[in-house]
């Protein structure tokens, strides 16, 4: 205790370090090894690695891989819009309307998250089958041409990503709405704002740090997923993450991977930095 | 390089090597023929998964059991092979360390580099010939291939072709490669296989060119030839076994295959049915090999008994690939007829002369290496 006492400037840190220690151990050790790792090279017959300093490894992927890496930002995007499009009025009719059955219909959004992604992935790979039911009740209803197929196209692989991370769109979404005092939209109305008018310049300002996570927690994942594009595509929707995922593990063609993984997570970064402000932090922050 | 023992086979020659120490007279003699005969209690053998036989209730394997209950040694069976370069870069530190990486045996495929760099390296032990009476039935094509001419680090295991399988309800036969890439009724239901030495060698032949001798002009029309059925939209994905999967439940109606999973996707589904392409098809060899620090004359001594035909037989008929040893077929004709006359299985002289090796300088080709990783997209 007297330590503590005679050196009161220290406790802060010593609250803070066992945070910072998993940090150091299991983030920053991970991604030091990994940026060593980006700069080897590797023989491809012999599966050996040297470490020489090869930035070139950082142009090759970008040159090489740039059509994967522009389709994963692409999808990642198009199933984040799509999910806010359909959560946000998801959320608000729990979060306003939702009464007493507000935990039960939460537990719904989260329902499938009792079944684990992959499974989850491969029920849609079931679900969508070329022979499966809906591929052929479709087709008697002619909006599937004879040769037309669900799975294994670049629809199939955003719808699948899109259901896959509704809920971390849903969620923060609901917290963000639920939050907000309800009579500040009365007020809007009493002064003469119409709905509209009240839920464009009331609702949704406040409900910007709730869509601010929601699209980051769907985003981000959505651009890195390799699964959906695994299961439910082709070659010609593979994504980033597929190539990260098959130099890694078949490949092991590890330098360029590292590489690939650090330039997904600069543009991610990026891309980040861009929506915050032009969202403006010190609101998202309260 | 001190540690290419295994301690229990350092042991053993050192109490051989005690011993005869201890009768001055019968040194030179004894201590020789003590250690190569030693044979180790257990011989630990990795290998493809559903590579061997097997009892579907006891799980036990009785062609290993057999080979316990005739010679005393215990076998480890470890299915662990997925991959070939992804098992090779599992042992390569190891080995390349001089470290023993705990195998007798290992097999690997004569359609990826590995096993020729394995040799190459000096990472594997050579067979102990003087166990092997029974090499006199390794059947002619495969006596001496280029990477071991003389069969001195290697022994097939199985053998397989490369063709096309098919969903004949699906579709009407396809026979050739460019119908498997430019049939439009086909469009997105056909998968090739991701190993450069199984597709480019059909695609190759497909192109009047010989897959035995790839140089860059044949190299670039085989990279030519899949890109463009890949930006048409008619290759679904490039798969390993897991095509079989996807042909079983209808999503795709034909794939590269390889003539075993298709022996036993048939057995399920009468409609998948295995076409060698007429331009031809290819041939691969899964090898046995020692690894440093493995027990060479145990490992033969299981060579040995792996090469009678009786226990092939055993192996073969649950297998379903192309077995390498003479006599299997005369077995299992009395045993179970119907898989010896499975052409898939004991393919005719007239199939075989259809079939054709990868040329192996070109697994080797780095350049080839990197262009096909960039054709998969991966």
């Amino acid at each position: 205790m007297g330590f503590l006492h005679r050196h009161r400037r220290l406790t802060p840190y010593l609250l803070l370090g066992p945070g910072l220690a998993w940090l150091a151990l299991f983030f920053v050790a991970p991604l030091g090894f990994l940026g060593h790792q980006s700069l080897e090279t590797q023989d491809p017959i012999e599966l050996t690695y040297t470490f020489k300093w090869a930035w070139h490894n950082y142009s090759d992927a970008i040159t090489t891989y740039h059509t994967q890496l522009l389709r994963s930002f692409e999808y990642a995007g198009i199933a984040t819009l799509i999910a806010l499009l359909i959560s946000y009025p998801l959320s608000y009719w729990i979060a306003f309307r939702g009464g007493r059955w507000k935990n039960v219909l939460l537990l719904f959004i989260v329902g499938p998250f009792f079944v684990t992604y992959l499974i989850r992935t491969l029920a849609w790979e079931t679900i969508l089958a070329d022979q499966g039911f809906v591929a052929d009740r479709l087709r008697d209803l002619h909006l599937l041409g004879a040769d037309g197929r669900l799975l294994a196209t670049s629809t199939a692989v955003v719808a699948g990503i899109t259901y896959n991370f509704l809920p971390f769109m849903a969620l923060p979404l609901y917290v963000s709405l639920e939050q907000i005092d309800q009579r500040l939209i009365e007020a809007a109305q009493d002064l003469y704002a119409s709905r509209v008018r009240a839920f464009l310049r009331v609702t949704l300002p406040l409900s910007l740090p709730g869509i601010f996570a929601g699209t980051l927690l769907t985003f981000i994942p959505a651009a890195g997923d390799f699964i959906n594009a695994q299961l439910l595509g082709t070659p010609n929707q593979a994504m980033i993450g597929n190539v990260i995922q098959s130099k890694f593990l078949e490949l092991t063609d590890y330098p360029a991977a590292a590489a690939l993984s650090f330039i997904l997570m600069a543009i991610i970064l990026v891309l980040i930095g861009i929506y915050a402000r032009a969202l403006g932090t010190e609101r998202l922050t309260g | 390089m001190t540690n290419t023992l295994t301690r229990q086979a350092f042991l053993r020659r050192a109490l051989a090597g005690g011993a005869a120490l201890s009768v001055p007279g019968f040194l030179p003699s004894l201590a020789e023929g003590a250690a190569e005969e030693a044979l180790a209690k257990t011989l630990v053998f990795s290998n493809w998964p559903l590579y061997i036989d097997i009892n579907e209730k006891t799980k036990r394997h009785p062609s290993l059991d057999l080979f316990t209950k005739r010679t005393g040694i215990k076998v480890r069976y470890i299915e662990d092979i997925n991959d070939n370069s992804q098992f090779f870069g599992k042992i390569q530190g190891p080995l390349s360390h001089g470290k023993s990486i705990g195998r007798d045996i290992i097999v690997m495929t004569d359609n990826s580099p590995y096993p020729a760099l394995l040799i190459k390296k000096g990472w594997v032990e050579k067979l102990d010939k003087s166990a092997l009476p029974n090499l006199k039935n390794l059947v002619k094509g495969l006596q001496h291939p280029a990477w071991d001419p003389k069969r001195e680090y290697s022994l097939p295991w199985q053998s397989g072709m490369t063709g096309i399988a098919y969903n004949a309800k699906l579709t009407k036969p396809i026979t050739s490669l460019d119908q498997l890439l430019t049939d439009k009724k086909l469009k997105g239901k056909v998968t090739l296989l991701a190993n450069f030495g199984d597709t480019a060698g059909v695609v190759a032949l497909a192109n009047g060119d010989d897959p035995g001798k790839i140089d860059d002009a044949a190299f670039n029309r085989i990279v030519n030839k899949i890109k463009k059925a890949k930006s048409a939209g008619q290759i679904r994905q490039f798969t390993g076994n897991d095509y079989a999967g996807m042909l079983a439940k209808g999503d795709i109606v034909a794939a590269l295959a390889f003539s075993g999973d298709v022996v036993q996707l048939h057995a399920d589904n009468k409609n998948l049915q295995f076409a060698v392409p007429t331009a031809g098809g290819m041939i691969w060899t899964d090898n046995m090999l020692i690894p440093k620090g493995g027990d060479a004359h145990t490992a033969s001594v299981y060579m040995n008994f792996y090469y009678d035909p009786k226990v092939a037989a055993m192996v073969e008929d649950y297998v379903n690939y192309i077995c390498p040893v003479i006599g299997a077929d005369k077995v299992l004709l009395k045993s179970d007829p119907e898989v010896a006359k499975n052409t898939l299985i004991f393919p005719t002289s007239a199939m075989r002369a259809k079939l054709h090796q990868i040329d192996p300088d070109a697994l080797f080709n780095p350049d080839y290496k990197t262009k096909w990783q960039q054709l998969l997209g991966a």
